[in-house]
């Protein structure tokens, strides 16, 4: 395995302080390597995105960082905290090491700018002593390589469609090269045709470009597709970590192999449709121990008095994948 | 440009409707007062001005009531508003015109100096919730309950009088002509300063918070986030990202209010015995002077309409959306 | 003639580009914390406020000490046991003078508010719900009423009835000071009328009035009632300042009547505070109590526009910061796990799991 960009230990995110806070994230640990693409997958409120917005401390209030650290590994240099930086410092590492592509497609463009204003308001906030011109040569040339048409430049965001302004959005936060880009169900909005299209550019890029992906969606099967990496996220907390196809075909968490027999297989043998009965938990009210037991078709008696432990399992390829299940006993806990 | 063309055609509408309120308001006078008052400068008038003030008021009782609103209309674009009775012989066009500019240089400029701060202030209290300007709201709401004529009443009795700086009426000092020269502009000045005070005073609270509202919302945006992640400098963000689209609809909230505060402003003309349309106004209601009144209101709803149409030229410069797309 | 106070308008869903129904967000709405109107501070100071100046409407004429429009002996007479508020240059009581008035005052502002609001939702609700020619002539119709200055227009049809009285002035106030919010509610509807189940009673063939009635109106409650406070604030203080400039009323008392023979009688010069102050500051707290009672409803309907609460907590390494949009705290920042998770032995293959503290399950 190549060596990480991007170490998520022990992450903790809370909404609200003190007694009300509702716990989004818990003791999350995740490690980006260079160059691959990590997706996380889960339903909505399973704390995905709230991990994506926390490690790059984005969330609005009441949202807090209640604790752990993520480390980045600059392309040269000492590894740092990202949650240690003062905000100016922050500031100069946004974008220019880790960008995002946000959900919505639609609101992610301030709508009273020019595409091209966009685009050169952040070299022009990250690299100063730039031209004008060379900013817009710039801009010209991202437009390009995610396939746009140089004369939309000045256009306004209400002038582009869905598709456009998404590739927009890549084209972004592709301006800066950073090596981290995380992107946050950056299709959903889109028709399944574009969707497609647009991760396929991605990808392509990706493999010209070297960044690592952080891809965060609720569409387990996009996930299979296009990443390297899979990590399942349940009730705030990571419940099973492997290489994609190891997850597709020989998931241990009952809960991905849920996930998994909700959409049909894309090739090989057929399987059997089947949801995942009940609801995601409510985070106010998480149920005790492992917070899958109440919906776990395989939940035995200790689920719901403890929470498991994430770590390798005790398989022949155990070293490679993590999972956090009473039913498979952990050889080496990690974090 | 299709958009400032549908606004326009929407204030000439106005317009049309305000004029035709204005026809029909005398027509439901019961007992016709003005005719009363004909009959008390009966001799000093020309039949002309007789005439003119026949058709305004629909006194001739022979005319059926469309030849009577067509002759209103030819009156009107010859700039005729009756002669008024308080400033006997003068016209009314003439009475209006000289009170008009007084009237557009307080309140106006006060105005437009309290939206910019009132809309600052918001952009602040907004963007930094909990700092002291939210603590200064629950005062604002305050002073903003206050009726502004009362502002006006109690600012004289606090800061004004004879030894004061501040004169307690007029426009302008008892020892200058009105002549656009120093002394004239220095005094009229000196005596705009309280009243423009008092509207700034109980106008700026809503601006501050209908701005402060309007930076929460927008706050929530994606793209407030997005510009965060891209590490933008915080006064960027605050200013071109959020305050920029906050400010769309307080501008529209501008147009709207416009006529709401132009009818409190009028009263602070009141209690300061300022020369504008306000004072006028209240004498003209004091003395029953029909045709004064009329005009005024005429000149006031114009007035607002242009200010409106000026709000809505700024909307469109402003938001790229309502322009024509290509 | 206050700017009203409401800014619901302005944070009405689908309004505008700039507003996102929060149903786009389920993540971030499920996170607020659910409050009742009742609750908020700031309505209940209202509420309160109000109820007293409702209670001396009603007995204000009994326990008025004095006749409002009794002469007495002391002229222009400062505050005093006698009379608490002083006197006017007739030796009449202020005091009883704003006692008595606030009758006329609360009824006028109480009518004209009913009328108001019912043109009001008669008017925006048919305009937003049936759309089409309708919607196209009754918002022109509202946007008129919202551009014309309403308090000259007001001031010229009561001045054109000069003897009209209170029933009158309620009467033009109402049907001139709907349109702000026919205009709200007009916004409101028509984005009620895209929603999932409004649709559903269409398709399932409800007639019209039935989905307006049951499906649409009480989907505004908020909305209608804070139109309702906002123009009992603009009426109360339109009412005032016509009877400041002395049309309207001229035989019943009200605060403007106060106010208009204070003027006119140079209480200004002879330094006669106590004759304006009291009637002024009657009607600035019963604006603030009707203002405090929409700032609530407006974080009823909103609540992103509560006040922050805590906005500065501390961190486990002793500092302080701010909680602000872009930047979140972080209160710990180390690599410590917060619960605590369990670690399973393994023995033979086979989970053998420990029993663990409660705490483990917080």
């Amino acid at each position: 395995m190549s060596e990480p960009v991007l170490e998520i230990k022990n992450l903790n995110v809370d909404y609200g302080l003190g007694d009300q806070a509702v716990h989004a994230v818990r003791d999350v640990n995740l490690t980006l390597h260079r160059g691959e693409v990590l997706g996380l997958a889960g339903e909505s409120g399973s704390g995905k995105s709230t991990l994506a917005y926390g490690l790059t401390r984005l969330l609005a209030p009441p949202g807090v960082v209640s604790g752990g650290e993520v480390i980045y590994h600059p392309e040269k240099g000492e590894p740092y905290d990202v949650l240690g930086l003062t905000d100016k410092q922050l500031q100069a590492f946004r974008w220019a090491e880790t960008a995002i592509v946000f959900q919505g497609a639609m609101n992610s463009l301030n709508p009273v700018h020019k595409i091209s204003t966009q685009l050169t308001d952040v070299l022009a906030a990250h690299e100063p002593q730039m031209s004008a011109h060379s900013r817009n040569a710039r801009a010209r040339e991202m437009l390009k390589l995610v396939g746009i048409s140089a004369d939309r430049m000045d256009a306004y965001p209400h002038q582009l469609s869905g598709g456009m302004r998404q590739r927009v959005m890549i084209g972004m936060a592709l301006i800066l090269q950073p090596q981290v880009v995380i992107m946050d169900e950056p299709t959903t909005a889109l028709d399944v045709v574009m969707q497609r299209q647009i991760l396929g550019q991605l990808i392509e890029l990706r493999e010209r470009l070297g960044f690592s992906v952080i891809f965060i969606t609720h569409d387990l099967s996009l996930l299979v597709e296009f990443s390297n990496r899979i990590a399942i996220m349940y009730g705030g907390r990571i419940v099973e970590e492997a290489q994609a196809n190891s997850l597709y075909r020989d998931s241990l968490h009952p809960y991905s192999k849920g996930l998994l027999s909700s959409f049909p297989a894309l090739r090989g043998p057929r399987r059997e449709l089947a949801g995942i009965p009940g609801s995601p938990p409510d985070l106010k009210a998480m149920p005790t121990g492992c917070s899958f037991h109440p919906r776990c078709p395989r939940a035995f008696e200790p689920c719901a008095g403890n929470i498991p432990v994430l770590g390798n399992p005790d398989t022949p390829d155990g070293a490679n994948r993590t999972v956090a299940c009473w039913l498979h006993p952990v050889k080496q806990p990690v974090g | 440009m299709k958009f400032l063309i549908q606004r326009i055609l929407f204030y000439l509408f106005t317009a049309w409707a305000a004029i035709t309120i204005n026809f029909f308001i005398p027509r439901l006078i019961p007992g016709d007062p003005v005719k009363s008052l004909l009959a008390r400068f009966q001799g000093q008038m020309s039949s002309d001005a007789i005439d003119s003030l026949y058709v305004l008021f629909g006194l001739d009782k022979d005319a059926s009531i469309w030849s009577q609103y067509v002759d209103y209309w030819k009156q009107l674009f010859q700039g005729d508003l009756g002669l008024s009775f308080t400033a006997f012989p003068s016209p009314v066009s003439e009475v209006i015109s000289d009170a008009l500019p007084w009237t557009v240089a307080l309140v106006g400029i006060t105005t437009v100096i309290s939206f910019f701060l009132g809309t600052s202030l918001g952009v602040l209290a907004g963007w930094r919730r909990g700092s002291w300007i939210d603590g200064l709201l629950p005062a604002t709401t305050f002073l903003s309950s206050v009726p502004y004529f009362w502002l006006g009443l109690l600012a004289i009795y606090l800061l004004a009088g004879p030894d004061s700086f501040f004169p307690s009426s007029g426009g302008y000092g008892t020892d200058v002509v009105p002549y656009p020269d120093w002394p004239f502009i220095s005094s009229a000045l000196q005596h705009s300063l309280l009243p423009a005070l008092t509207i700034l005073i109980s106008s700026v609270s809503g601006w501050i918070l209908s701005m402060r509202n309007m930076m929460v919302t927008v706050a929530a945006e994606d793209y407030i986030t997005v510009a965060h992640a891209k590490g933008l400098s915080d006064r960027r963000v605050a200013l071109s990202y959020a305050a920029r689209n906050a400010l769309l609809p307080n501008i529209s909230g501008f147009a709207l209010s416009l006529g709401f505060i132009v009818g409190g402003t009028l009263l602070v003309e009141i209690v300061f015995s300022y020369p504008g349309l306000g004072f006028l106004l209240f004498r003209a209601v004091g003395a029953k002077d029909y045709p004064l009144m009329q005009g005024i209101f005429l000149v006031i709803t114009i007035s607002v309409l242009v200010a409106n149409l000026i709000a809505d030229i700024a909307y469109l410069m402003l938001d790229p959306r309502t322009r024509k797309e290509g | 003639m206050t700017i009203p106070t409401s800014s619901i308008d302005q944070v009405i869903p689908g309004q505008g580009a700039m507003a996102q129904p929060e149903a786009a967000k389920p993540g971030r709405a499920a996170k607020r914390r659910k409050f009742r109107f009742i609750s908020n501070k700031k309505a209940m100071t209202g509420i309160v406020i109000l109820g007293i100046y409702l209670l001396f409407a009603i007995i204000g004429p009994w326990v008025a000490p004095y006749d409002p429009d009794a002469r007495g002996k002391q002229f222009v007479a400062p505050p005093s046991a006698d009379h608490w508020f002083g006197t006017t240059h007739l030796g009449q009581d202020v005091f009883s003078q704003i006692l008595v008035g606030t009758r006329a005052v609360m009824l006028v502002g109480l009518a004209a508010g009913v009328i108001a609001t019912i043109l009001a939702v008669l008017i925006g609700v048919t305009a937003g719900y049936l759309g089409g020619g309708w919607d196209d002539s009754l918002s022109a119709l509202s946007n008129v009423f919202l551009v014309i200055p309403a308090l000259p227009l007001i001031i010229i049809v009561t001045a054109a009835v000069p003897s009209g009285g209170d029933t009158l002035v309620a009467l033009i106030i109402g049907l001139t000071s709907w349109a702000w919010g026919a205009r709200i509610l007009r916004a409101q509807t028509l984005s009620l009328r895209r929603r999932d189940y409004v649709e559903a009673s269409r398709a399932t063939g409800e007639s019209t009035w039935r989905i307006i009635i049951f499906e649409i109106l009480p989907n505004l409650t908020a909305i209608i009632a804070s139109g309702f406070v906002g123009t009992v604030i603009f009426a109360v203080t339109s009412e005032i300042t016509l009877a400041f400039i002395g049309i309207g009323s001229a035989t019943s008392w009200n605060w403007g009547t106060i106010l208009f023979w204070a003027q006119s009688q140079q209480a200004l010069a002879q330094g006669a505070w106590w004759w304006f102050v009291p009637a002024g500051l009657a009607i600035a707290f019963l604006g603030t109590a009707l203002s405090l009672i929409n700032f609530g409803i407006d974080e009823f309907v909103s609540p992103r526009l509560r006040s922050a609460g805590k906005t500065k907590i501390k961190t486990t390494s002793g500092r302080t910061v701010r909680m602000r949009v872009g930047f979140t705290p972080v209160l710990d920042n180390s690599a410590a796990p917060h619960t605590h998770a369990s670690p399973i032995p393994v023995i033979g293959g086979k989970p053998t799991p420990v029993t663990r503290s409660k705490e483990a399950t917080r």
